[in-house]
């Protein structure tokens, strides 16, 4: 673990979770996971399906208990941090209130959070600028493409300036030309508001071009193996995505993913599903080759590359 | 939530004004069933008069009309007065049944005790013929009183209210519910601003059918007595009289008023909850 220097925003030691069915079936998820992430830091967890990338983040997010280990963020427990909105969550699909239109679903968190009505109006607009939906400020979520909702969704993460955001493959279900150019909106408003994000991915050069450190975990139970640091310069351009140093990077990651028993676009398939003592019956699980990232989840949607 | 629709980065098909465009499809979603309706109405014509039908078995549309116009204002057979008094007892049970509905589903759902107590119970009376206790009901309330016939409608309104809504604010994307638990939301904000929004297409699917309900629950319990001008008196006299006529007028009336009551209520629908998939325009 290279741990940064500054006192870390995200600290995890000796974290375990482990899933008991109703049946008694147990799924060990996470086991002995140690991780730092400094402020300001753009991490990125990969690994095969099934490994436990969601549930770390969710256990980072204070939306799932780890079963054993210790969860610091900002210093605090994570429940604390969660319940001083610390976290802003951004999930696979965009969960847009339907309901409310696109600024309104922008204005949901500082809503929540009591901001005043000037506030939230004017930082609504701010947001949507920032994703460049400016435009569509009034229209309702059914009137926009995957990408433009999953766009507010980051929008409406942002708008209460979260210390941390957590961002659970936000990019899953898009194709690769809007995926390049949200990664470079991502990278753009990261640099710009100085927020931490910890990123889930299947992509590995997406991992490799958005962070400045990429972790590789092993399939279940889910273990961090490797540690990729990402020396490439800021701000990360067009160029990059085609300079040597980048290509050497996601080679590491690849063999890094590899030499943990992931699939590492080897086409070795079946990481996450050898194991049947888990919940049993998770399509997500059945399917368990790679690129089929949270098939459950998606499937209903046209699914991932 | 929200589908996505696939186009990344598309622009979206945005016209939500009222247009000729959108007449014209208004137009043309209904004039079939219009069209279907009138024919309907001619062949039912021409067979009572072809087969020479007695009025018992089936009057023609055009006598039960000027039945219509002779009772309007009748003192033997006041149909429009009937209809007038078992409308407002058919919404007003309505009003009763679906806001005590809504509140018990909220207070369910709000609070999880009451929701394992409630929903069995629930359930149970649900599979209750109701209807078969109207003459309880007279005894409760007074035969004369409309209050008799209105809790009929109030208790059959009662449960497809309820039930649905419970659904409807119990059904919230567990994904959304994350979403509102990363904000810290309280339970009360939860409810307020994506539960209760997210039972609105739950609770209009449920008010039409209350809306049937109140109307059967009330003309049901007119009959087994009570205040003569209603319309549920009125078919039993009108047929003891063999004035088969005036008892089709009867019900021409009380389906004229479900009809009427459905679609306001299809109206309503429209106005409050205009960005769901069962309302909202298709582009
Ligand atoms: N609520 C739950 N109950 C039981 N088991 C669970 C639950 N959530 C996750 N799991 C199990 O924990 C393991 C890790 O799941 P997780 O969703 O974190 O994987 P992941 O790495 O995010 O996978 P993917 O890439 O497919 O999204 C899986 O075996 C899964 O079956
Ligand atoms: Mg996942």
């Amino acid at each position: 673990m290279t741990a940064p220097s500054s006192a870390p925003i995200v600290r995890l030691r000796g974290v375990d979770k482990v899933f008991a069915a109703r049946d008694g079936a147990r799924t060990v998820a996470l086991q002995g996971i140690d991780l730092d992430i400094a402020p300001g830091e753009f991490v990125s967890l990969i690994g095969p399906s099934g490994c436990g990338k969601s549930t770390l983040l969710r256990i980072i997010g204070d939306l799932v208990q780890a079963t054993t280990g210790e969860v610091t963020v900002n210093g605090k427990p994570a429940d604390r941090a969660r319940r001083d909105r610390d976290y802003g969550m951004v999930f696979q699909a965009p969960v847009l209130f339907d309901w409310r239109s696109v600024e309104d679903n922008v204005r949901l968190p500082l809503e929540i959070l009591g901001r005043d009505k000037a506030w939230r109006v004017e930082r609504a607009r701010q947001m949507l600028d920032l994703v460049d939906l400016g435009e569509f400020t009034k229209h309702m979520p059914y009137q926009l493409s995957g990408g433009m909702q999953q766009r507010v969704a980051i929008a409406r993460a942002l708008s209460f300036e979260p210390r941390i955001l957590l961002m659970d493959e936000p990019f899953g279900a898009l194709d690769e030309m809007t995926r390049e150019r949200l990664n470079d909106e991502v990278l753009r408003i990261w640099e710009q508001t100085g927020t931490t994000i910890v990123f889930v991915t299947h992509s590995i050069p997406e991992a490799v071009f958005l962070s400045s450190r990429v972790v590789v975990m092993s399939p279940r139970p889910g273990r961090i193996t490797k540690i990729v640091d990402i020396d490439l310069p800021r701000p990360r351009t067009d160029a990059i995505r085609e300079s040597e140093a980048y290509f050497a990077r996601i080679t590491e990651v690849r063999e890094a993913l590899r030499a943990g028993g992931g699939h590492a676009g080897s086409g070795a398939g079946g990481a996450g599903g050898a194991d049947g003592s888990g919940a049993g019956g998770d399509a997500g699980e059945a399917a368990g080759v790679a690129g089929t990232a949270s098939a459950r989840r998606t499937a209903a949607e046209g699914a991932v590359g | 939530m929200s589908a996505a629709t696939g186009v990344a980065g598309g622009r979206p098909s945005a016209d939500l004004r009222p247009s000729p465009r959108r007449a014209r499809r208004l137009v043309g979603d209904y004039l079939p069933a219009v069209l279907v309706a009138v024919a309907g109405l001619v062949i039912w014509e021409l067979a009572v008069r072809g087969l020479n039908m007695r009025a018992f078995i089936l009057p023609a549309p055009t006598a039960i009309a000027s039945a219509l116009g002779t009772y309007w204002n009748d003192t033997r057979f006041p149909v429009s007065k009937a209809a007038l008094n078992t409308l407002t007892e058919a919404i007003g049970g309505f009003a009763i049944g679906t806001g005590a509905g809504i509140l018990v589903a909220l207070v369910a759902t709000r609070w999880g005790v009451a929701r394992a107590l409630l929903l069995p119970i629930a359930v149970a009376a649900n599979a209750i013929p109701i209807i078969a206790l109207s003459p309880l009901f007279n005894a409760w309330f007074g035969i004369t009183n409309p209050l008799s016939k209105m809790m009929m409608a109030a208790v059959l309104s009662f449960f497809p209210v309820m039930a649905n809504m419970t659904r409807g604010l119990s059904g919230a994307d567990p994904a959304a519910l994350e979403l509102m638990r990363s904000y810290a939301a309280s339970e009360a904000t939860i409810l307020r601003k994506l539960r209760f929004p997210n039972s609105l297409p739950y609770l209009f699917t449920a008010l039409k059918l209350a809306s049937t309900l109140s109307l059967i629950g009330a003309i049901v319990a007119e009959y087994f007595g009570g205040q003569t001008a209603v319309l549920g008196q009125l078919v039993i006299t009108s047929i003891s009289a063999l004035r088969f006529d005036v008892t089709w007028a009867c019900i021409t009336l009380a389906a004229g008023a479900g009809i009427v009551f459905y679609l306001l209520l299809a109206l309503a629908e429209r106005l409050v909850i205009p960005w769901h998939s069962s309302v909202r325009d298709p582009g």
